[in-house]
């Protein structure tokens, strides 16, 4: 029944949801593909030229200068190769034949003349590891601008932005984990006083703002002395993500068969033993897409970062947003950085995939 | 599995081990704080330590509960397994609310009563009503465009050959942080400025004086640079929108669909008179996420325009106002009035989860 259906659908039909998604795909995939590729550019052909032109293509590329006699007048109009033209003219570039353009480089004490030929270019573009060699250095980076000149940079020591976020990253991620399994544990299967009252308010607080808590929890960590520390950092991220967790999780362990439990306990296991030698291991899915969800979260979090680490220990985000300020137009440091930046999340993402949707599609209401 | 059901601690046994969680937290975290300049070692030490911690913390507080006296033994070990959470919740969560509410209506140190002075400041200042009016086209343009793509893609793909993939590359600015975004995106807008010869190496630029046109600072254009920044949050969200509206597509009955065939329904037809009145629920679930997401936004903001050039946004001018001019009173209020515009869907969240009687 189902495959006649399907060959009623016209061809036409086909053909163009196809094309629409191919458009709709190529379009999100874009933005992403021009910082990849600009991150293995040569500093200066970044400066030079777009992204898109390391694909083979038909241009204008320079093949030669000279420099004019000495008793040139640039206010006199100017004869080159047959044509003549005045200076303000040779500035822009006049072609001189059909792929032969010159064009006068600088002010007119310079004298120089350039010659650019309409080529195929692109291939075997000039592509550089050299970037993210420069990005990831703490020391300081010499590189070619647009104009030519060299500029000696800071380098932005981007090793030790990632060293720092992977030591963010997995605690937080883990932590809250366990602290919520063991919670959701006890809201499913344990009788306490204030258990109903308890959840009802981790359900509220699924859409509470974060930015509630910022303030009062600084200066805790003033008072403490946990500002731009790791553990300051862990905890701030394990009090955020517990709500979601926690509901996620009861989500997953109360649909647990009851059984298990009453044998457990036949058995004559403590609850402790039970949860770890039974609930964590049965749990494994749901914690799997929670880590995966917390993980991605604290690695690409700017706000938290921001304000409880400041410039002590900065971690990824911090360190690419400062470059965004600081280095606005280097974009031979920001694409590698930003695709540094990048890489663990997408791994993490692209491997994990299955179980982070699955994640996703337990808790749409991410606070 | 254990056998012991009265597993009764040696009192000496308990003591000692409490005193060593403690050593190992107080040793552990000022250890890390002298290991600053040894990266690698410290990260890989505080991933051990942080994680050995917790365990331990768990392991000996239920020793402790276990060895109360048999009548409260059971509440004992329930409290212990919930009562960090809800400690941390409390501490992370629930007081600061209170105390962000107490700060609103303190001065810019904290101090001092000021009355509802803040509160006159977050809805009459120029730069707040700029703020509101962004965050409303965020809200109404960004999350309409999030659930329009994510249904469109999710309604096209669906049982296409290449599904996977359309979806996947939909799906992966998910997992880029906003600043990354916010990298990828100034590449785009990029503009080189006036001057002769000069080549756009930005690829809107591009595209607009390759159709002739001319090329334009984006993002210092008033009204215009709001939706160019919108175009990063709906580029980074619509993934998820459709994954989820999708899920929901997959779970329409064939024989619904089948039967409207019968009947000669077309493909639109089938799409508003079944598709769309069947996800109705999870359109809204969706939608309410995003309409969230949007009202506390900040990253993208702060990253491409900094609130500047009539880009401004609450999220952000909370930030300016607690970080850069310092008046914890003012930003305590902006972070009141978001907390106060998303009590609706709070409450929304809490009827449904009566109503589902997920807690026996």
């Amino acid at each position: 029944m189902s495959h006649m259906i399907k060959t009623r659908k016209s061809l036409t039909g086909r053909i163009l949801v196809l094309i629409t998604l191919v458009v709709i795909v190529t379009a999100w995939t874009i933005p992403t593909l021009g910082v990849f590729v600009t991150s293995f550019r040569d500093s200066k052909d970044i400066y030079s030229s777009g992204w898109w032109s390391v694909l083979p293509h038909k241009d204008f590329v320079k093949t030669a200068e000279f420099e004019l006699p000495a008793d040139t007048n640039p206010d006199a109009p100017i004869e080159l190769e047959g044509v003549t033209a005045d200076f303000a003219d040779w500035r822009e570039g006049i072609a001189v034949s059909e792929n032969r353009t010159l064009r006068w480089y600088g002010n007119k004490r310079s004298r120089k003349i350039e010659v650019y030929e309409e080529k195929w270019i692109g291939f075997g573009a000039n592509l550089t590891l050299q970037n993210y060699r420069d990005v990831l250095s703490g020391g300081t980076v010499d590189f070619v601008d647009g104009e030519g000149n060299t500029i000696t940079r800071q380098g932005n020591d981007f090793a030790d932005a990632v060293l720092n976020s992977i030591a963010v990253a997995i605690p937080a991620t883990i932590i809250p984990i366990l602290i919520a399994a063991f919670a959701a544990y006890a809201f499913a299967w344990m009788e306490f006083p204030g258990r109903k009252p308890l959840f009802i308010m981790v359900v509220a607080l699924l859409v509470v703002p974060l930015q509630i808590a910022l303030i009062p929890i600084l200066r805790d960590y003033t008072r403490w002395g946990l500002n731009g520390t790791f553990v300051g950092m862990w905890l701030a991220h394990t009090g955020f993500g517990l709500p979601l967790a926690v509901y996620l999780l009861y989500n997953y362990i109360s649909t647990l068969p009851r059984d298990i439990f009453e044998s457990a306990y036949l058995d004559g296991a403590t609850p402790f033993v039970t949860f770890v030698r039974l609930v964590l291991p049965l749990s494994i899915p749901a914690l799997a897409s929670f880590a995966i969800f917390q993980f991605l979260w604290v690695w690409n979090d700017y706000l938290v970062a921001l304000v409880f680490l400041g410039d002590k220990n900065r971690v990824v985000t911090s360190a690419l947003a400062a470059m965004i300020g600081e280095k606005g137009q280097d974009w031979h440091l920001l694409t590698s950085g930003a695709f540094l930046s990048m890489i663990i999340p997408l791994t993490v993402f692209f491997g994990l995939q299955r179980f982070f949707v699955r994640g996703l599609m337990a808790g749409s209401v991410k606070g | 599995m254990s056998q012991r059901i009265d597993s009764k601690w040696n009192r000496s046994v308990l003591v000692a081990l409490v005193l060593l969680t403690f050593g190992v937290l107080v040793g552990g975290f000022a250890i890390l704080q002298n290991m600053q300049s040894y990266k690698v070692f410290m990260t890989i030490f505080a991933v051990i330590w942080g994680l050995g911690s917790v365990a331990l913390l768990y392991f000996v507080l239920n020793a402790v509960a276990e060895s109360m006296p048999h009548k409260i033994r059971s509440t004992a070990v329930a409290v212990v397994f919930a009562g960090p959470a809800v400690v941390m919740l409390f501490w992370a969560l629930v007081i600061p609310t209170l105390r962000s509410l107490r700060l609103s209506f303190a001065d810019a140190n904290g101090n001092g009563f000021v009355s509802f002075d803040n509160y006159k400041f977050a809805f009459t200042d120029p730069i707040m009503i700029e703020s509101f009016r962004n965050n409303l086209l965020w809200m109404v343009f960004g999350t309409s465009f999030c659930i329009i793509t994510g249904l469109l893609i999710a309604v096209l793909a669906d049982k296409s050959k290449a599904e996977k993939i359309f979806k996947s590359l939909i799906f992966m600015p998910m997992a880029i942080s906003f600043v990354g975004a916010g990298v990828i995106w100034k590449f785009m807008y990029a503009y080189k400025g006036e001057g002769i010869n000069i080549t756009e190496i930005g690829l809107l630029n591009a595209i607009v004086t390759a159709f002739g046109g001319e090329a334009q600072a984006w993002l210092l254009l008033p009204v215009w640079n709001n939706f160019l920044l919108i175009i990063i949050m709906v580029w980074l969200q619509t993934g998820y929108a459709m994954v989820i509206l999708s899920s929901a597509i997959k779970g329409i009955p064939d024989e619904i669909n089948e039967a409207a065939r019968v009947d000669g329904a077309n493909g639109l037809t089938i799409f508003f008179r079944i598709t769309i009145p069947y996800i109705m629920p999870t359109i809204v679930t969706v939608t309410t996420t995003i309409l969230i997401f949007s009202l506390k936004l900040f990253d993208i903001v702060r990253v491409m325009t900094g609130g500047n050039y009539g880009t401004n946004v609450m999220a952000n001018e909370f930030y300016l106002r607690q970080f850069t001019y310092g008046n914890s009173g003012e930003a305590s209020a902006i972070a009141i009035v978001l907390l106060v515009v998303i009590i609706p869907v709070l409450a929304y969240n809490l009827k449904q989860f009566r109503d589902r009687k997920v807690l026996k």
